[in-house]
């Protein structure tokens, strides 16, 4: 069955890869579906990494009560852990149940009413109108979102950390300005483009091949979710293999 | 001209056609009647490319269809407008866009010449300030209007009506045949009309055929009809006491 859905998949992109018919229609789209996805989760992606930041300070502050350790470090342990796996992989799981189950709607949708089947008819290559402008507005924007939840969430843990009285704003400003490691945010950066191709691509694949009704565009959402979280976590798992 | 040659299609276990061959020639509405299950639809999307028959050729003036790839089937496609039973019009886009979506992605005509295009489209099958509508503001009938003009928009040399009257009131239904008509005269083009309305069947049926269980039971013009002696088509075509009644009438 893995097998059959990863071929599936693979034939899928294949087809999306095509020569577009005319640039101009695909460019509006991206531009559409930048907006949709980047600019349409900006807030909730601000609320969700500044509340994580303010959380994982305070929480680190708890665990680090030794005197010999300087408060400073907990700027630094939250700078590098948002950057290198909270930024990136909160924000895509968190975009995968919002964008994700969308596009795989919005796609599945498309396939019970014939909407797809009249593009193929018009000679439109249907996968690659539909999903093309999503993967690449994905790519482009999440690294966008990840880089304003990175921002944010050191904004909260500094607000987290000041109002608690965990540790103190000056010290908090000098543990994240101490040693830093600006391969951390290519490491984020490369997880952000990943991630953007993940979230677009695979609600698309279980959203272009539905069959059935209602029920099926449905039940296609919550697996386009579920198997876009555990690929984002395996993809996870390997880039920070590879990468560090 | 269309020609089917020997289409056979089965979905896992269950055969849905059975060497199928027909001709449908330009310039005359061509009907595919049968039964719920009979594998109407089916052949439909065989002639379209949205099914590929396991066995069989499709011809489109004497390219055959079924052997090209998606590449090669565009200029045909281009020449192709398809009625779906759902209209299957695009919900995010205004009937105006519907219409002109096609002459976007295939046409170097100029934004005024496009929309002069669907306002034209729009006129032939009387519907006119819908520009602006989108699909879920229309009503059923208006939608399959909608559907119409889109199909034609780009001067289809092929047209296609995937159960162009279902859900339909019998007045508006009417309408639907004769716009169907209509724009087979005006285009010449080859037109198929998948339906079990009988009022289409003596309405617009130039030539027709029944599928039963998948094969090609009986062919010929609305007036054979009448003539036949098909136990299978009798009891389909007059199943309706309505329709019982007017054949004892035309006898």
């Amino acid at each position: 069955m893995f097998f059959f859905h990863f071929g599936e998949y693979i034939l899928l992109l294949k087809k999306i890869f095509k020569k577009p018919e005319k640039w101009k229609i695909y460019w509006r789209e991206i531009l559409h579906e930048m907006n949709e996805i980047g600019v349409g989760s900006v807030g909730l992606i601000i609320i969700i990494s500044t509340f994580i930041g303010a959380v994982m300070t305070m929480q680190i502050a708890f665990q680090l009560v030794s005197d010999l350790i300087p408060n400073s470090v907990i700027g630094q342990i939250n700078r590098d852990s948002n950057i290198l796996e909270l930024g990136p992989t909160i924000s895509a799981l968190v975009l995968m149940g919002k964008v994700g189950s969308s596009i795989s709607s919005q796609i599945g949708s498309m396939r019970v009413t014939e909407q797809i089947d009249a593009l193929e008819i018009m000679g439109i290559n249907a996968a690659g109108y539909l999903i093309l402008p999503k993967i690449i507005a994905g790519v482009i924007m999440v690294p966008v979102l990840v880089t304003i939840a990175i921002f944010c969430a050191l904004i909260g843990g500094l607000f987290g950390g000041s109002l608690t009285g965990a540790v103190s704003s000056s010290d908090y400003i000098m543990g994240i300005r101490e040693s830093f490691n600006g391969f951390t945010v290519a490491v984020a950066m490369v997880k952000a483009f990943v991630y953007g191709f993940i979230i677009t691509s695979v609600p698309a694949y279980k959203g272009f091949f539905v069959r059935g009704g209602a029920l099926e565009v449905g039940q296609a959402g919550t697996k386009a979710v579920v198997v876009g979280c555990i690929v984002i976590l395996a993809s996870d798992y390997l880039i920070t293999a590879l990468m560090l | 001209m269309i020609e089917v040659q020997d289409i056979h299609k089965s979905f896992g276990d269950n055969k849905v056609l059975e060497g199928i061959d027909a001709v449908f020639e330009p310039g005359r509405v061509s009907l595919i009647i049968g039964g719920s299950g009979s594998g109407k639809s089916t052949l439909l999307k065989c002639i379209v490319g949205l099914h590929k028959p396991d066995q069989g050729r499709v011809f489109f003036d004497d390219q055959e269809f079924t052997k090209m790839d998606f590449e090669e089937k565009v200029p045909i496609r281009k020449e192709i407008g398809m009625l779906f039973q759902n209209s299957a019009l695009f919900d995010s886009m205004t009937v105006e866009q519907n219409i002109i979506f096609t002459l976007d992605m295939f046409s170097d005509m100029s934004r005024k010449e496009k929309i002069e295009r669907a306002n034209f489209c729009l006129e032939r099958v009387n519907l006119t300030k819908t520009n602006k509508l989108y699909p879920a503001e229309l009503s059923g009938g208006m939608k399959k209007r909608v559907g119409i003009a889109r199909a034609i928009s780009m001067n289809p040399k092929y047209l296609f009506c995937d159960e162009p009257n279902s859900g339909l009131d019998p007045a508006t239904a009417i309408l639907i045949d004769e716009l169907v008509q209509d724009l087979t005269d005006e285009f010449q083009c080859t037109t198929i009309v998948v339906t079990h309305d009988m009022n289409s069947v003596m309405g617009i049926g130039d030539y027709i055929m029944f599928l039963y269980q998948g094969q090609k039971f009986w062919e010929g013009t609305k007036d054979d009809i009448l003539r036949s002696d098909t136990k299978e088509l009798n009891d389909f075509v007059f199943a309706s006491p309505l329709m019982k009644a007017a054949r004892e009438v035309i006898k």
